[in-house]
């Protein structure tokens, strides 16, 4: 038994949530390949090669990899998984987008959004937006699996030294093409990984109000969030949204503005260690899950918060 | 363009879900049902792409049990042409719908098949890829803007680094993001006009695919509750307790 985990890079470096991946890889079995397939790559392979829990690095280099379209990587990895137990991505957006894909083509039902590992076949996941968790046990010969990664500590990044291992590209079908990329590039932490969260709802009206939260992420250190509410009234980009459909976040400590907390936002928040809410209507759900709430008018809360901050000595970051 | 709409029927998002107490699955007696949002997106696209003139035809399809048409009729009731239904009174994995929906674009040929990017029930998002799959066609996943180009088809997708353009050629599979477009509601006349539309009742069984579901529910469980916490009177006491109790700043 070996497990087939699919890296998500950019061709230059690993994405952090590949290493919660690993982690909850090598909780099913020690063998853990890690496959890193792109595009002039190579110093991901190292990258990964260093990773303590890896036993070895499948390194698969071609231009057509370059994107990470779902169409040109499955063949190489329906390739590959001829000789592993567990094909294994994180669920984000890479690979929610290219799982499936493979396990279609392997006839296997895909096990999607694992947040705990039970055994080799059993494993636990949300369904309805996290207000159930079901235990699953599958009996597919080979098991497809996306991890939830905030529900895994990161491996740690060092200490190893695999095998990196050369894989010949796959040819791929010419059916989809790459035409661009726009990241929102930011100063701050990342939304994913950040240890305070400060999200804004439609209570914020405007996107120019968000500027209230910005000020309070940059004097914490923290991620800047939203719910799909504010996403859809423009207020803020896409790539911000908390809950069912946007990212799942756990941070130490999450802010919530404005949001009155639909079931679908607290799909992506509710495991925070600690919530805080700001609102004025003092029925809203937020309130139910919230450790610390405060009914207030943000707009009166936010710079009062602020003045707060900068007159404590010292904010941990 | 003949356009393929598949849609599911689940909880409405609204609802407060309930787990059974004997762990054997959600409680689904009395409870209102609807379209799965991102559905309605999909079959929104499809509209809009025959009222611009590019699709002729749009057909709507769903797997599910007998209910499951009233999905299939509101589809028909904001602007798809006819209707699907596949019978199946348990559930069917996503690989097993996919398989179903393999074998009704053979049947109907058409040139795009929408799909919502995720079922709020299962959350398993996985149906449009595993058809895409399966028939060896691109796929433009979670879609909030598409462009129609001749024979190709430009998707902006939503991802988690922000947005993704990619360029797919016909035919092709796309699941759309709630951000795709707003849906529109049915007029009353075209509800009445909908019971009209025709629904061709299929047997999942009768397809000849293998539907066996792999994964077994052992237990459905409650998540760990998490207790409400207090209420602060005030901004100063609020960051009192964020540094002196709770220790977070």
């Amino acid at each position: 038994m070996s497990i087939l985990l699919i890296a998500e890079h950019d061709n230059s470096n690993l994405k952090v949530f590949t290493l919660n991946a690993i982690t909850a890889a090598s909780k099913i079995d020690n063998e853990v390949h890690v496959l890193v397939a792109g595009s002039k790559c190579e110093n991901v392979a190292k990258e990964v090669a260093a990773i303590s829990l890896v036993k070895k690095v499948l390194y698969s280099d071609s231009e057509s990899y370059e994107n990470f379209l779902a169409e040109n990587l499955t063949p190489l990895i329906v390739k590959l998984s001829e000789s592993h137990s567990h094909i294994i991505a994180s669920a984000n957006t890479f690979g929610k987008n290219l799982m499936p894909r493979v396990a279609a083509l392997l006839d296997v039902s895909q096990i999607s959004d694992v947040i705990k590992i039970n055994s080799s076949d059993e494993f636990l996941r949300p369904i309805y937006a996290g207000n159930a968790f079901v235990n699953v046990k599958s009996n597919d010969k080979k098991k497809c699996i996306t991890i939830r990664p905030t529900s895994f500590d990161p491996a740690p990044a060092s200490g190893g030294s695999a095998q990196i291992k050369k894989v010949e590209a796959v040819e791929a079908p010419t059916i989809s093409k790459f035409i661009k990329r726009e990241e929102t590039k930011s100063e701050r932490p990342e939304l994913g990984t950040a240890r305070i969260v400060i999200s804004g709802g439609r209570g914020m009206q405007s996107g120019d109000n968000f500027k209230l939260i910005n000020s309070i992420a940059d004097k914490l250190n923290a991620a800047v969030g939203a719910s799909r509410a504010a996403v859809d009234a423009g207020y803020i980009g896409n790539d911000h949204q908390v809950g069912q459909t946007g990212k799942v976040v756990v941070p130490d400590l999450y802010i919530a503005v404005g949001i009155s907390g639909a079931i679908q936002h607290l799909a992506g928040m509710k495991e925070s260690k600690v919530i805080v809410a700001i609102n004025k209507d003092g029925e809203a759900p937020i309130f139910s899950i919230a450790d610390y709430g405060l009914e207030a008018d943000l707009f009166e809360a936010l710079p009062q918060f602020l003045d707060e901050l900068n007159k404590l000595n010292t904010i941990q970051k | 363009m003949k356009i393929l709409v598949a849609v599911k029927r689940v909880i409405d998002y609204n609802v407060q879900i309930r787990v059974k107490e004997d762990g054997s699955g959600v409680n689904t007696d009395n409870v209102k049902m609807s379209t799965n949002p991102p559905d309605d997106n999909a079959i929104e696209e499809a509209v809009k792409l025959k009222e611009s003139g590019k699709a002729k035809e749009i057909v709507v399809v769903t797997v599910g049990e007998e209910k499951a048409q009233e999905t299939v009729r509101k589809a028909l009731a904001v602007g798809a042409d006819r209707g699907i239904h596949v019978k199946s009174d348990s559930y069917i994995e996503p690989l097993g719908v996919a398989k179903i929906l393999k074998k009704i674009v053979e049947k109907e040929k058409p040139d795009l098949v929408f799909l919502g990017k995720q079922a709020i029930d299962d959350d398993c998002n996985q149906t449009g890829q595993m058809l895409a799959a399966l028939l060896s066609w691109p796929q433009g996943t979670f879609a909030s803007k598409i462009e129609h180009k001749n024979k190709v088809i430009e998707v902006t997708r939503e991802v988690d680094e922000g947005l993704e353009t990619i360029e797919i050629n016909l035919p092709a599979i796309i699941t759309c993001d709630l951000r795709l477009n707003e849906p529109r509601f049915a007029s009353l006349p075209n509800i009445m006009k909908a019971k009209k539309k025709p629904i061709e009742q299929l047997n999942a069984k009768d397809l000849g695919v293998d539907i066996l579901n792999r994964i077994q529910q052992l237990k459905v469980e409650e998540p760990p509750k998490r207790k409400g916490g207090i209420k602060v009177a005030s901004v100063a006491e609020l960051v009192s307790k964020l540094k002196n109790e709770a220790k977070v700043i």
